[in-house]
């Protein structure tokens, strides 16, 4: 295996990982905002998180791309305050998977946030417990499966993603080029044991960590009492 | 003892599958009472308990626990649940089922030393349930873990909601002793809801009928549930199953608390405000009624 092959596999579980984890950090928050806030313009937010699921990549990273552009006030800003620009690096394909991957870790957590009886979060109060104590120690510990889901689904989907990489990041060996990218890469010019290389290992990766996934929240849900 | 009367004066507009029903309550609860808020269900009896909790914000109004005002809508007070000092037992109990009994005791602890928890298992023997998720206890342990959970704070007012109503006949009435125990032992101010009327008689100081958000009778449950205008010789309470038209007359079949069937003539009249299910008083004047020792072998 040439270097360039291990450099590209790494950068994609670099990718995943960070996006799942800053996911973690921004997910938590959202969802539990979004499963109990009676504002009014809740379904706008909802409606908002959930376009990655519908439009296709290229739609959101064509506007991801046209933010980061200089001559956008977002680019213009973050180049002139932080001497930073975002198009074509790393940076800017992880800001772009973190916007992409918000459904796949919002959803699963609200929905079970949602399914738990409203008592157990009244309970907690009455008790005195703070809002915070009462998502760590109370709602979140009787959600375990659905955060179980929603890590795996986030992490499984920035692995295979590829539309938004290729918008935002392109393909430049080492700094955006990821699996799937060099997949197409590699078909177009067709070098299809290449291509076959990162296929099978991108298939067989997702497969056996979502089967272990599973399978552990499979058991976490035979003692739970609802 | 500081005097915590509880003054309530609110109102709440309520939407419910039967339509929109005002709220609007005006009462007091003595300091160390047990007041029971008896009624139908859709009465409004729950909410008027979770405003006291503070989880249900009543629409305008006044809430004074003592000196200390809980909810004012005009000066725009409302404490929350959590600076109120209350204890609330739920109707499904709200035990955290990824902790275990001493640890759902404990979690609402102050003293992390967790002494008052080590008191409370013992007193509701729950010492060899301790190490054990909620999920595998009975129903009557489960009562007992969220009435020692809901005291461990030590609350000057103790709400509980429909407490015995997941249980049966012969688990209530053991349960009852456990809550007349608990006021005892807690001297706290209680308030509890029911639609049970003997759950009501057998623990209530005082009673507050509620039906359609309003208030229609309160006091003394022994004099509220017998109306001294009827003074009948022969009293007893049960169930309307059935009501059959027979010629000028009906037969109204009454099952009575402990399930013995009574057929009552009644007339047009008489029957104009009963359907099945309602719950009737049987009063008999006219006729002394025999009375007879049942034996043992019967």
């Amino acid at each position: 295996m040439d270097i360039e092959f291990l450099e590209t596999l790494l950068l994609t579980f670099k990718l995943a990982s960070y996006t799942t984890l800053i996911l973690i950090v921004v997910g938590l928050p959202v969802a539990w905002f979004l499963a109990y806030s009676r504002l009014r313009l809740k379904p706008v937010v909802e409606a908002l998180l959930s376009m990655p699921l519908v439009l296709p990549p290229t739609v959101l990273g064509y506007y991801i791309l046209v933010a980061y552009s200089p001559r956008s006030c977002v680019g213009e800003f973050l180049a002139r305050v932080f001497n930073v620009r975002l198009a074509f690096t790393f940076e800017g394909v992880l800001i772009a998977s973190v916007i992409f991957g918000l459904p796949f870790m919002i959803q699963p957590l609200q929905s079970g946030l949602r399914s738990l009886p409203e008592s157990l979060r009244e309970a907690s109060y009455t008790l005195g417990k703070s809002e915070a104590v009462t998502f760590f120690r109370v709602l979140l510990p009787n959600i375990r499966s659905s955060f179980i889901t929603a890590v795996a689904l986030t992490f499984a989907h920035a692995i295979g993603e590829f539309g938004i990489v290729l918008m935002v990041g392109g393909n430049m060996p080492g700094v955006t080029r990821v699996a799937s990218v060099a997949i197409y890469d590699e078909v177009q010019s067709m070098n299809f044991v290449a291509a076959n290389e990162y296929a099978f290992i991108l298939f067989a990766v997702s497969f056996v960590l979502l089967t272990i996934i599973y399978s552990i929240n499979t058991r976490q849900t035979s003692w739970k009492i609802w | 003892m500081e005097d915590l009367v509880i003054r309530i004066d609110i109102r709440k507009t309520l939407h419910s599958s039967d339509g929109v029903m005002t709220l609007d309550v005006k009462m007091e609860v003595p300091s160390g009472t047990l007041t029971a808020v008896f009624g139908p269900s859709g009465a409004g009896k729950t909410t008027l308990l979770r405003m006291l909790a503070g989880l249900t914000k009543p629409d305008s109004g006044t809430i004074h626990f003592g000196e200390t005002v809980w909810f004012d809508s005009e000066r725009g007070i409302d404490v929350p649940p959590q600076a109120r000092r209350i204890g609330l037992m739920f109707q499904d109990y709200a035990l955290f089922p990824n902790m275990t009994v001493e640890q759902n005791i404990r979690f609402a602890e102050a003293d992390k030393q967790g002494g008052y928890t080590e008191e409370l298992l013992d007193l509701f023997q729950l010492r060899e349930f301790a190490k054990q998720k909620p999920a595998r206890l009975s129903g009557g342990q489960k009562q007992r873990v969220a009435l020692a959970r809901a005291l461990v704070r030590k609350p000057q007012l103790l709400l509980l909601d429909e407490p015995l109503s997941a249980l049966d006949a012969a688990m209530r009435v053991r349960l009852q002793d456990e809550i007349i125990r608990t006021h005892r032992l807690s001297r706290a101010t209680m308030v509890l809801v029911s639609h049970d009327l003997h759950e009501v008689l057998r623990l209530a100081h005082t009673v507050v009928c509620l039906d359609q958000g309003r208030i229609t009778v309160a006091g003394d449950p022994q004099r509220v549930f017998s109306d001294p205008s009827i003074s009948g010789k022969f009293q007893a309470t049960g169930q309307i199953a059935l009501i059959e038209k027979q010629d000028v007359v009906n037969v109204v079949t009454v099952v009575t608390g402990n399930n013995t069937i009574v057929k009552v003539i009644a007339f047009d009249s008489d029957i104009e405000h009963l359907s099945p299910g309602d719950r009737v008083l049987m009063v008999s004047k006219a006729f002394n009624p025999i009375i007879k020792k049942i034996e043992r072998d019967e």
